[in-house]
Order: C-alpha cells, then structure tokens, then sequence
C-alpha cells in the first residue's frame, strides 16, 4: 500500500465563544469539529455529521450585528467571533393520527394543526432555516389549502426545529410540513404504476427461486458472486444492458 | 397599469365559487392581469390596536409581492382581503414612520414603496370596463330576476376605503348592467353577523335575520353577495336563522360573480353553482339562464 501524503495546510486560529467562553479554534474547521477541538464531547445532537438529519442546528451572533444567524455545526465554518448556542433540540408538539383514516384535505391538516391559523406572516421561519426553506411560503400554501405546494415548498426541510424555536404564532410548522408530504406522496401524488408491478411480481413469486438458492449457497461462494459481479461502467449510456439478465425481471 | 390578482386563502378554499367566474371574466371582458407568484393571508382582518404594526406586516409583506412582480394595482374579489389590504396599505402611506418601522423588521424584502394601489374587482369593472361595456358582452341578461344587493361592511366601511363613497350603488349599477331588476333593499349595508354568528351565535342570528328579512320584503328572488363570511351567515346558516325568526322566508343566496358568469355566457363549471343552495340552482334554471342539465 502506497503511504498516505500528509499536506499541510495553513490555518491561522480565531476566536470563538461557545456558551459564552472564549476558545481559540484553527480556522478551517466547522463548528462542530472546533468545538470538539475546544474539549466538548458530542454524545447527542450531533447525528450524521453529513448535514442532513436536523440534528445540530447551531444558533449564533457575530458581534456588533443585532442579526440571528443559523447553520448546522457539521457543516458551517467557524468565523471569528462567533457567540455560538446549540439547539439540538426544540420542544415541538406532534399531532397524532391514524394516515389510513385521514382524508387528503386541508381540513384534515387545519383540526391537527389548527394553530397554523395563528401565524402573521413575520417571516421569521424562513430567515432562520438553515436549509433556506421559506416556510412561510408553504404555511400560506397550507392555509389556502394547496397541499401539494406546502409538500413541494419543504421539500428540503430536515426537521431541525429552528422555524418552530422563532415562530410568533408557536406552531411547530415542520410537523405541519411533513403531515403535508404524507397525505401529498400517500394520497395525492399520481401513483407510481411501475412501483406496483415490481411489488406484484415480488409478492407473485419472481424472486423465490433465486432467494432460495443464494440462501444456500455458502460464504465463499457468496463473496466469489459478489466480487465478480457484472457492474455497469461509469460513463455507459442508457442502451447499456448486463450480459446476463438472472435476478432480473 | 400592470394589474396583479391578490386571491386570498378562502377563495381557493371554500369559495371557489367566488373566484373562478370572476377571473374568467376578465379574460373575457379583455383585462389583463396576473395573479401573484407569491402570496399570505392578507391577515383576514384590519387590526384596530394604535401600536400593533405585526399585524399590518402580513398584508404589506402582500403589496410588496405586488412591487417585485412590477405592478401598480392589486385587486381582490374578496371583501375581507380588500378591506384589509386597502386600510393596511393608507396606513403605511399615511404615516412614514410606521412604514419605516414595518420596512425595517421586514430587512429581508425590498423596502414597500407605497405605491400600490388597492382595488376591489367591482371598482375595476366600473373603471377599466365601464358599464355599459359591460352590458355589450353580456349574452344571457339576467331579464327578470329581482335580486337584493347584499354589500355588508367591508366593502363600504371605514368611509376611506369604501367602494361606494358617495352611495352611487356601484353593486345596483352592475347588477343592472347585467340585466337583473334591483329591488329597493333597506339592510342592503348591515352587518350580517360576522364573526359574532360562532362566538356569540344569538346575537349573531339576529343580525342575519334582519338581513333576510329586509330581502323578504323588498320581495327579492335572490339575494347577492360578495363576501365568504357574508355566504357563511346568511347562505350556510339560513336555514337555522329563517328558522329563529319569525315570518321569515328563504331566499337563495349567490355572489355577484355567478351573475356575472352566468350573464357572460360562461361554462357552468366556472360558475360552480354545485356550490350554491338547491333554492338558487332552482331559482337559476326556471328563469332559463341554466340549462337544467348543467345544474
């Protein structure tokens, strides 16, 4: 094995506050690398460290700027002077429901949630997502009863909470978002026909005989198989076909 | 002028019965217009408090949709959106400071420029149609019909924004143009029970009765609307409120855009008489402005 090249890279610190102590932190890294540099030891609200669970919104000031600035800690790059909180967490109330009794309507979605009525547009929700969600967009859409915009709109949303930490009228609009994304991908989407073919062949039977012949074949066999399988090169096209079709229907 | 349509959240809710002659309508009368890209409630009501300016935010946030979109006019069909665009919109032009304020919390939008207009459909009919333009394109006149102009509150009052300021019957005009007999109606600019018909239902009740007593002497075939809470109290709840009262008849309720519809010659499914009571729908169809079948 060819050793690995250990490039250096030129990084100067800065100084950041965490809870309102000063560390000072290499400035290449994100805030919640720096904070671990600062001796802090995630056990929760850290999640997939990849920016997609919701998991570490961070919530910060820089100084002499009244603006509230929001970003996920795995991913935003330390700044100097950065007054930092975490907010792995907001308490938010989630309506229950039973998904095969609710009818696909906004009034479903307005008793669940009635306090979706109580937002004055401030617009504070959008300008703290992290993921630049405008949830005050897909709250109007709800009102107006446009599902299948308020599902679109939120799309990106990944539930962190910071909308609901802000919102003047104390609705958790995130859970309000999702209920609109089950009922418009359950209920309201046109439904995928080729999904319920594959369904129907596999519940049919045209995967038994090969599932039960893998199921006894043994390990070394099992990785032979694996190893030497038939991939489809990186740049083929769309008339690409495997030379053999087993597994396949 | 370029001209943007403010819906409102009922009309793609509950009253697209409201809404879909309404904007057909234009196209055929030759108005042009778009309807917003983006929009909120308009925030439903007026807030009266001196010093509530967040409640105003919502409506203005609205007038600066308009802006970026490079309009000059707004115009809702809702009297409930109207009213509150409309008085949210003299606020912030009457009072710097308070447009400053709003301005500011808003640092994420471009400044409003007070320079919107805010209209309501009828007063766009009478200014960029006219009348008797109107009455060239109707097809179907509404010969005969005896109907009770309903204007209610948010259309007349505060004076300021009223669409009617000088009691020149702008609703009468049109419905006259479209061919319908206006009977002489005296709680033609009552109050129909508003908000009070679910929080105080008894006083409530007795607003719309008055209302529908009024249309039942004036000997009104139909009584006519322009506002969703106004349909809710006296289309929805009549039946509960001729009940309460007595000597009190039932009389069909329709928005003055059916009418229009209707007298436009416009496909029935814009009218949305499904939506309508079956007195109105029967109403409709024995006076042939329906087909039976259509209904």
């Amino acid at each position: 094995m060819a050793s690995a090249t250990v490039t250096e890279v030129e990084s100067k610190t800065v100084p950041i506050y965490v809870m309102g102590k000063k560390y000072d932190v290499p400035d290449t890294l994100t805030i919640m690398k720096a904070m671990e540099y600062a001796g802090y030891q995630y056990i929760r609200g850290c999640g997939c460290r990849g920016g997609i669970c919701g998991a570490c919104a961070t919530v910060y000031r820089k100084a002499g700027d009244y603006k509230i600035y929001t970003g996920l800690a795995c991913q935003t790059v330390v700044e100097p002077e950065m007054y930092l909180a975490q907010l792995p967490f907001y308490p938010a109330n989630r309506a229950e429901y039973d998904f095969e009794k609710l009818d696909a309507t906004p009034e479903s979605i307005f008793k669940l949630y009635p306090e979706l009525f109580r937002c004055v547009a401030c617009n504070a929700c959008s300008k703290v997502c992290p993921m630049d969600v405008e949830v005050l967009d897909y709250v109007s859409a709800l009102k107006r009863g446009d599902i299948e915009a308020a599902a679109e709109i939120s799309f990106d949303c990944i539930q962190c909470g910071l909308c609901t930490s802000r919102c003047m009228g104390e609705m958790a609009q995130y859970h309000i978002a999702q209920l609109a994304r089950r009922l418009y991908g359950g209920k309201l989407a046109p439904k995928a026909e080729h999904l319920q073919k594959m369904c129907d062949d596999i519940e049919g039977g045209a995967f038994d005989d090969d599932l039960t012949r893998l199921k006894a074949t043994g390990e070394d066999e099992l990785k032979k198989t694996y190893t030497e399988r038939e991939m489809e090169p990186a740049m083929s096209d769309e008339s690409w076909k495997p030379e053999s079709s087993a597994g396949l229907v | 002028m370029k001209i943007a349509y403010y819906p409102g959240c009922t009309m793609k809710t509950k009253a697209a019965n409201l809404e879909l002659a309404a904007v057909e309508a234009l196209n055929v009368l030759g108005v042009e217009f778009t309807e917003l890209e983006r929009w909120n409630c308009c925030g439903a009501v007026f807030s009266l408090a001196e010093d509530d300016l967040i409640h105003h935010v919502a409506p203005v946030r609205n007038l600066i949709r308009a802006q970026q979109e490079g309009c000059e006019t707004v115009v809702t069909i809702c009297s409930q959106c109207y009213n509150t665009l409309a008085r949210a919109n003299l606020l912030v032009r009457g009072d710097e400071e308070k447009l400053d304020t709003i301005n500011r919390f808003m640092d994420e939008e471009p400044d409003y420029d007070g320079g919107i207009e805010v209209v309501h459909y009828l007063t766009l009919l009478r200014d960029q149609v006219g009348w008797d333009a109107l009455k060239e394109k109707v097809v179907q006149p509404l010969d005969g019909l005896k109907v009770a102009p309903f204007y209610g509150c948010t259309l007349l009052r505060p004076d300021e924004v009223s669409i009617d300021p000088l009691n020149e019957g702008i609703l009468e005009d049109f419905l006259c143009a479209l061919g319908a007999e206006v009977v002489p109606f005296s709680a033609a600019t009552e109050c129909c029970g508003s908000y009070q018909m679910l929080a105080h239902p008894e006083e409530g009740m007795q607003r719309a009765a008055k209302v529908i007593g009024s249309a039942n002497r004036a000997g009104a075939e139909a009584l006519v609307l322009s506002c969703p809470l106004c349909e809710y109290n006296l289309g929805s709840r009549q039946p509960e409120v001729v009940a309460m009262g007595e000597d009190l008849e039932e009389v069909p309720t329709l928005y003055f855009t059916q009418l229009l519809g209707i007298a436009l010659g416009l496909e029935s499914d814009l009218c949305r008489l499904d939506l309508a009571g079956r007195a109105a729908r029967d109403l409709l169809t024995e006076k042939n402005f329906v087909a039976a079948a259509t209904v």
